[in-house]
């Protein structure tokens, strides 16, 4: 498996204590029902973390009909991280908010 | 929001159109009686109208919708509460109700203990309740908690049955939603429902109910369902047709050929109307004291003579 799943939900604390696992940490806030940036470009190896600040619960879907990344709902202040190891252009969207999208981008 | 009006409309109802009805909700918020003669719907303010309504009723239902049990920020911090307010309106309002729809989004965060929460709310109204999931009912395990406590006999959620003459649909298009689309009924769901409608007389009167609206209110916000025309045109042959909904947490009507659509009002939170804020997240800036204006429940009304339906919208602060 080329592709390494990290499908928990982590709390800030825990990112701290952990992120020195990582070659790198990149961020994505859910705001307003958008995903902020919208669309984010990563080196290989680059954890993406998500954390909603909205009132809403969002998610995170591979927009595949198989999805590889898939977080459970988020609720206000829940975080989902994902590592990318392989380039390649990544479509997510919200399932539960279908028009809210967002694309990973790893080189 | 995209009205068709009929021209012949404007002579019914004793001189008081529908479009003028509809400018006057403006102000009335409300107050608005529908109902439908001849499959065609027409609305006017409540007044000496609803008394009259009431009383040669056959034959009427309550509707709630988005309680959001679990949904704790501003505007609302109590949803068991304003829920509770609903219900109260509902027991005072019910008289001779045959039957309560929960049009969707029971809980805020599909888990057990908000739906046992609303549960036992609901079950204050002492009336038989039938449910259609919301999005937010259905976010894990595909739902099977939901539909194991709300739709014990419809797995997938969608289910007809027959009261006082009037043939009910639920109808379920919360799931399986795609990127960058609306809700969604399925292939598997409308060969149901053509079944289900195959040899029915096109005289009863229907009534439709799901969470997301049938009609396009907004494509931006997601506030429709893309297979919807699909299951309109099974309904189209129908004299009476009636679509309920809820999810946008606001008042819509709309009016196509025999179809007469409506959304109700959340028991929890508005929400702002397409295009007046950049999300359609919670309106979070009501005035103190202003919220129950903007939650309530909606009565339809069966009436014996050729005035089939009638939709009263009352607010928890009436």
């Amino acid at each position: 498996m080329t592709r390494i799943k990290y499908a928990a939900i982590l709390t800030c604390a825990l990112l701290l204590t952990a992120r020195t696992a990582f070659a790198a940490d990149a961020r994505v806030t859910i705001d307003n029902f958008k995903f902020s940036p919208a669309q984010l470009v990563v080196d290989a190896g680059t954890r993406v973390i998500w954390t909603n600040q909205d009132d809403m619960p969002h998610t995170v879907v591979e927009a595949t009909a198989a999805p590889t990344i898939s977080s459970p709902a988020l609720d206000t202040g829940d975080s989902f991280a994902h590592v990318f190891t392989k380039a390649g252009t990544y479509q997510y969207y919200c399932s539960v908010h279908p028009y809210m999208l967002g694309t990973v981008v790893v080189r | 929001m995209n009205e068709v009006f009929d021209a012949s409309e404007t002579s019914r109802n004793g001189g008081k159109s529908r479009r003028e009805a509809l400018e006057c909700m403006v102000w009335a918020g409300a107050g608005v009686l529908w109902t439908v003669t001849g499959g065609v719907p027409h609305s006017r303010l409540i007044g000496a109208a609803e008394a009259a309504t009431e009383s040669d009723a056959t034959f009427s239902f309550l509707q709630i919708s988005d309680s959001h049990i679990g949904f704790n920020h501003p505007p609302n911090t109590d949803t068991p509460g304003t829920l509770q307010a609903a219900i109260a309106l509902v027991n005072a309002q019910k008289s001779n109700a045959g039957l309560m729809i929960h049009t969707g989004d029971v809980s805020h965060l599909s888990k057990a203990k908000q739906f046992d929460t609303a549960d036992q709310i609901i079950r204050g109204a002492r009336l038989d309740t039938h449910y259609v999931p919301g999005e937010h009912d259905v976010l894990f395990d595909d739902g099977k908690a939901f539909f194991a406590r709300f739709a014990p006999k419809a797995p997938r959620g969608w289910y007809s049955f027959d009261q006082a003459g009037v043939h009910f649909i639920a109808l379920n298009n919360v799931q399986n939603f795609k990127a960058g689309g609306m809700g969604n009924l399925g292939a598997d769901q409308l060969d149901w429902l053509a079944k289900d409608l195959e040899g029915r007389s096109a005289s009863q009167p229907i009534v439709v109910f799901a969470h997301v609206p049938l009609w396009t209110v907004s494509e931006a916000w997601g506030w429709g369902t893309a297979d919807a025309g699909q299951a309109l045109t099974l309904l189209r042959r129908f004299g009476s047709v009636t679509v309920l909904n809820g999810h946008i947490h606001q008042i819509m009507q709309k009016v196509e050929g025999n179809c007469a659509f409506h959304t109700a009002r959340s028991t929890a939170f508005p929400q702002p109307a397409p295009g007046t804020a950049a999300s359609p997240g919670p309106m979070k800036n009501v005035p103190p004291g202003h919220l129950r204006a903007m939650l309530g429940i909606t009565k339809v009304t069966r009436v014996r003579t050729a005035t089939p339906l009638a939709i009263i919208d009352t607010t928890l602060a009436a």
